[in-house]
C-alpha cells in the first residue's frame, strides 16, 4: 500500500505529489505510517482507496503523464464504474441560462445512452451536467479538488450526496485536505484523464475548463466544444477552442457516435393542439410568457397551464422568466 | 377647590381614560403638572396659561396643581391642553364643573387660545364612548373624525368658545357630516401595456389575498403593476374601515376633511425605511407602514434594497396579521393584515433577464444579493412572477383591459372562495405530486401552489380544483434562481 502512504503524506505535508519524494521527511513518515490503521480510519468514514497499482484502477487515467498515486472513492457504485466509457462535461461556473440548459440536456442524453458523465461538482456547468445525468438515472462521477470528505462548494452538499448515491465522488486528496486554488487544475487532469472525450460547454477566455481541455489534448483525447454566441464573453473560450480545431458539438449524438453508442430515442409525449403550437414557437427562439401569449392567442391563465405541462414533460425549461426548448 | 375633566391617552391603539384633576388652594402662586407627563405634555403649563389669558378669562393667582391620573401611565403629546385648561377654569368656578364632567375633551391650545387638532382624535372619541360620555370637545378639524368614533363632537375653534358652550351661552354649529368621499382616481390597469402574465398574477393575488413578488429587469413595469392592485380590490367593509381609521388616526395621517375611509389603503415605503418605520415602534409606540397598510396593500419596491432586519421583522405580521411592539411599560399590538407586493431586479447589475444587456455580476455578488432575501421571507410569497424585458412591439400593443371588469371578477372569485370549500380532484392531486417530484418544489412550496390553485378555480367559477388550476398555479411558483 505504498500509494496510500504517498497520498497520506501528501495530505499531511500539504504537497501535491504523484511520485515518491526522496527527502528524509518522507522516509520518516513512511517508517511511522501504518497503512492498515489508515485503511480502517477510511473505512470508518465510508471511504475506499483505489491504488494506482490496483488492477481495477482505470486504464485511461493510468496512461496520463502524471497519474495520481491513487484515488479516494466515496459512493455506492463499484470502482469498475471508473473504467466504463466516460465523457467529461465541463464549463464555466458563471454561465448563461443557455449554457446551463445545454449542460443539463447533454448530461441527460449522454448518461441516458449509457456513458458515464464526469465533471467537477463546481457551480454552473459542472453541477448541471451532474444533475442532467441524475435525471436520466445514469451514472455520474464527480472529481473533487479537495479532500474526499469535503463537499466543496458547500452549496452542493445535497448534489454530492445524490451523485454518491448512484455514482462516485472521487479525489486524489486524502480526507482533511482543504480546497486550494492550485488543486483545481490538478483535479482537471483527472477529469480529462478518466475520459476518452471532453466536452467544453461554455467557457470564458481564461476559464478553468480550458485547462481541462488542454490536458485532454496533451493526452491525445478527443475535445469537443459547444458553439456559443460570437458576441458573448461567456463563450469566448469555447469558441476559441473551435477555432483551434476542436470538434463542434451540436447534439449529444456527436459524442455518442465517436463512442459507438446509439442515442436513446425519446418518444415525444402526445401534445394537445395549443401545446404543440406553443412548443413550436419556443423552438423558434427563447421567449417570455407575454410574448408567447401574443403568439399563441391564449389567455395568460391558459398559457400558464400549457407551459407547466411542457415543463413537466421536460421539453421546455424556464429561467429568469424566459422559456427555452430542451434540445 | 377641586374640579375634574376627562380625556384619553393612547397606548398603542388603545385609548386609556385619564382624569385631569385641578386643585386650587391659597399660597404662593404657582402652577405644577404632575402625573408622568412627557415634555410636550409638561409644556402645556405655558400654553394653558397664555390660552386662558387670551380668552379674556381669569388666571387664578393661587397655587394650582394639576394631576393626570392614573399617575403611573405615561402621558404624551399636547392633546391634554384643552382638558387641563377646562379643569383649571372649573376649579376656579369660571365654568360649571358638573357640566364639564359630562364631556370629554381633546385638543392642543395655541398661545392665543385657539384649539388645534391632534392625532388620535378618533381613538380618543372611541374611548369617550366606552367611558359612557356622549360628547367630546375638540378642534373643528377633528370633529368629523371624532363623530366617527361614535360620540357627538362639539367643534370649538377657541377656548373662549368652549367656555361659552359649557356656560350654556353658545351652541356651536354641529359638526358637518363627512363629505362624500370625492377621492382622486386610482391609477388604472388600462395604463399597463402587455404584461399578460403579471396582470393575471395580480388578479389571482387580488382574489385570493396572496402576496406577490414581481422580479425582472428595470423598466418592465413591475412597480406600475404593483401600484394598481388597489384598483382591483373590493372596497373596505364598514368594520374593516373602522380598524383602518383607528390606525390612521393614531398615526396622524387621517385627512381631516374626509376621514371616512372606504378605499383600501396603499403604502409604499422607501427602501431606506428603518425597521421601526416599517413595523412600528418608538418610545410611545406608533404604528408603522405595515399597520398603515392594514386591510390594504404594502408595496415594497426593490425588495433586496431594504435593510434585512426590516424585512425579517415583517415575517411576524405576514404570519399573524399583527405587530406586537414590546416596551418595558407593556406591549402595544398593532393590527397589520396587509397584502404584500414586492418588486426586485434579478441581479445587482440589473442585466439579468434583459436581452439587450449582459449581466456582469460575479458569482459572489449575485450570491450576496440573493442572500438578502431569506428563504423564510420568500416563502411568504404565494405568487412569484419573473417579467422579462418586453420587446418593442409588445409596448405598441393596444390598450389593455381596465380595472373595472377585473374588479368584478375578483369580487366574484372572493365570494366563491368564501362560499364554498374547493377541493382538489384526484387528477389534480396526482399532478401536484408529480410536480413535487419533477420540479424543485418544497413542502411549503407545495402548499402555496395548492392555495393559488384554489384561487384559480374560484376565479374560473369551478366547483373543485381541477388539474388545469394546479398547472397554472405551478407556473407562478418561486423559481430556484431567486434563492441563493
Amino acid at each position: 500500500m505504498n500509494e496510500l502512504t504517498l497520498a497520506s503524506f501528501a495530505a499531511a505535508a500539504d504537497l501535491h505529489l504523484v511520485g515518491e519524494p526522496r527527502g528524509s521527511r518522507f522516509a520518516a513518515f513512511k517508517a511511522r505510517f501504518d497503512p492498515r490503521a489508515e485503511l480502517a480510519r477510511l473505512a470508518a468514514l465510508d471511504i475506499r482507496f483505489l491504488a494506482r497499482s490496483d488492477p481495477s484502477f482505470p486504464e485511461l487515467l493510468r496512461a496520463i503523464h502524471d497519474p495520481p498515486p491513487g484515488l479516494f472513492l466515496r459512493g455506492d457504485a463499484d470502482a469498475e464504474l471508473l473504467a466504463r466509457p466516460a465523457v467529461a462535461v465541463v464549463g464555466a461556473r458563471a454561465c448563461s441560462a443557455y449554457g446551463r440548459q445545454i449542460a443539463r440536456s447533454l448530461g441527460r442524453d449522454l448518461a441516458g445512452a449509457g456513458l458515464v458523465v464526469v465533471s467537477g461538482l463546481a457551480r454552473g456547468i459542472d453541477a448541471e451536467s451532474h444533475r442532467g445525468a441524475l435525471e436520466a438515472a445514469g451514472s455520474t462521477v464527480a472529481v473533487l479538488g479537495c479532500g474526499i470528505d469535503r463537499d466543496y462548494p458547500a452549496a452542493h452538499r445535497e448534489l454530492a450526496r445524490q451523485v454518491a448515491a448512484t455514482g462516485l465522488v472521487v479525489s486524489e486528496y486524502a480526507p482533511g485536505v482543504e480546497p486550494a486554488p492550485w488543486r483545481f487544475p490538478a483535479r482537471n487532469r483527472i477529469v480529462a484523464g478518466l475520459c476518452a472525450a471532453t466536452v467544453v460547454v461554455e467557457a470564458r477566455e481564461r476559464s478553468g475548463a480550458l485547462i481541462t481541455a488542454d490536458f485532454a489534448l496533451e493526452e491525445g483525447r478527443e475535445v469537443l466544444a459547444v458553439p456559443g454566441e460570437i458576441t458573448s464573453a461567456l463563450s469566448a473560450g469555447s469558441n476559441a477552442l473551435l477555432r483551434l480545431g476542436a470538434t463542434p458539438l451540436t447534439c449529444a449524438q456527436d459524442v455518442l457516435e465517436s463512442y459507438g453508442f446509439a442515442a436513446v430515442a425519446i418518444t415525444p409525449a402526445e401534445l394537445g393542439e395549443p401545446a404543440a403550437a406553443v412548443l413550436e414557437r419556443i423552438r423558434a427562439g427563447p421567449a417570455g410568457a407575454d410574448e408567447l401569449c401574443r403568439a399563441s392567442g391564449l389567455a395568460a391563465g391558459a398559457l400558464a397551464v400549457v407551459l407547466t405541462e411542457l415543463e413537466l414533460a421536460g421539453t421546455v425549461s424556464v429561467e429568469d422568466g424566459v422559456y427555452r426548448a430542451a434540445s | 377647590m377641586l374640579a375634574r375633566s376627562v380625556t384619553h391617552a393612547l397606548v398603542g391603539l388603545e385609548p386609556r381614560r385619564v382624569e385631569v384633576e385641578a386643585h386650587i388652594e391659597g399660597g404662593v402662586p404657582g402652577f405644577a403638572i404632575v402625573g408622568l407627563a412627557d415634555r410636550a405634555c409638561a409644556e402645556a403649563k405655558h400654553r394653558v396659561r397664555s390660552g386662558i389669558g387670551s380668552a379674556q378669562l381669569e388666571w387664578p393667582l393661587k397655587r394650582i396643581t394639576v394631576n393626570l391620573a392614573p399617575a403611573g401611565l405615561r402621558k404624551e403629546g399636547s392633546g391634554f391642553d384643552l382638558s387641563i385648561a377646562l379643569a383649571v377654569l372649573a376649579a376656579s368656578r369660571q365654568i360649571p364643573a358638573d357640566r364639564l364632567a359630562e364631556h370629554a375633551a381633546v385638543g392642543e391650545l395655541a398661545l392665543d387660545g385657539r384649539v388645534r387638532p391632534v392625532r388620535g382624535a378618533f381613538a380618543v372619541a372611541e374611548g369617550a364612548r366606552r367611558a359612557g360620555l356622549a360628547r367630546i370637545l375638540c378642534a373643528p378639524e377633528s370633529a368629523c373624525e371624532a363623530e366617527l368614533g361614535g360620540v357627538e363632537a362639539i367643534p370649538v375653534r377657541h377656548l373662549a368658545e368652549a367656555v361659552a358652550y359649557l356656560r350654556g351661552e353658545l351652541r356651536p354649529p354641529p359638526a358637518e357630516p363627512p363629505a362624500e368621499a370625492v377621492e382622486p382616481d386610482l391609477p388604472d390597469l388600462a395604463d399597463v401595456r402587455g404584461q399578460e402574465r403579471a396582470r393575471r398574477a395580480l388578479e389571482l393575488a387580488a382574489a385570493g389575498g396572496h402576496n406577490l413578488l414581481l422580479a425582472g429587469p428595470p423598466g418592465t413595469g413591475k412597480t406600475m403593476l404593483g401600484r394598481r392592485l388597489v384598483s382591483i380590490l373590493p372596497p373596505l367593509e364598514p368594520r374593516e374601515a373602522l380598524e383602518v381609521m383607528r390606525i390612521h388616526s393614531v398615526a396622524g395621517v387621517l385627512p381631516s376633511e374626509r376621514p371616512l375611509i372606504t378605499r383600501r389603503p396603499f403604502r409604499a415605503p422607501h427602501h431606506s425605511a428603518s425597521t421601526a418605520a416599517i413595523v412600528g415602534g418608538g418610545a410611545g409606540p406608533r404604528p408603522g407602514e405595515a399597520s398603515l397598510a392594514h386591510r390594504g396593500v404594502l408595496l415594497l419596491d426593490e425588495l433586496p434594497e431594504f435593510q434585512r432586519p426590516a424585512l425579517e421583522a415583517l415575517r411576524q405580521p405576514l404570519e399573524d396579521g399583527v405587530v406586537s411592539v414590546a416596551r418595558v411599560q407593556g406591549q402595544a399590538l398593532f393590527p397589520a393584515r396587509f397584502q404584500l407586493i414586492a418588486t426586485m431586479n434579478l441581479c445587482p447589475c440589473a442585466g439579468r433577464g434583459d436581452p439587450a444587456a449582459e449581466c456582469s455580476c460575479s458569482t459572489q455578488r449575485l450570491a450576496a444579493f440573493r442572500d438578502k432575501l431569506s428563504r423564510a421571507l420568500l416563502d411568504r410569497f404565494d405568487l412569484v412572477v419573473t417579467v422579462p424585458r418586453p420587446r418593442a412591439e409588445e409596448l405598441a400593443a393596444e390598450p389593455s383591459e381596465s380595472s373595472a371588469p377585473v374588479r368584478d371578477r375578483v369580487a366574484a372569485g372572493r365570494a366563491q372562495l368564501e362560499a364554498t370549500r374547493l377541493r382538489r380532484t384526484a387528477e389534480a392531486d396526482e399532478l401536484l405530486n408529480r410536480a413535487v417530484e419533477r420540479l424543485p418544489l418544497s413542502g411549503r412550496g407545495r402548499s402555496r401552489v395548492a392555495r393559488v390553485a384554489r384561487t384559480a378555480a374560484a376565479l374560473a367559477g369551478a366547483d373543485g380544483v381541477l388539474p388545469e388550476h394546479v398547472a397554472e398555479a405551478l407556473a407562478y411558483r418561486s423559481p430556484k434562481e431567486l434563492a441563493a
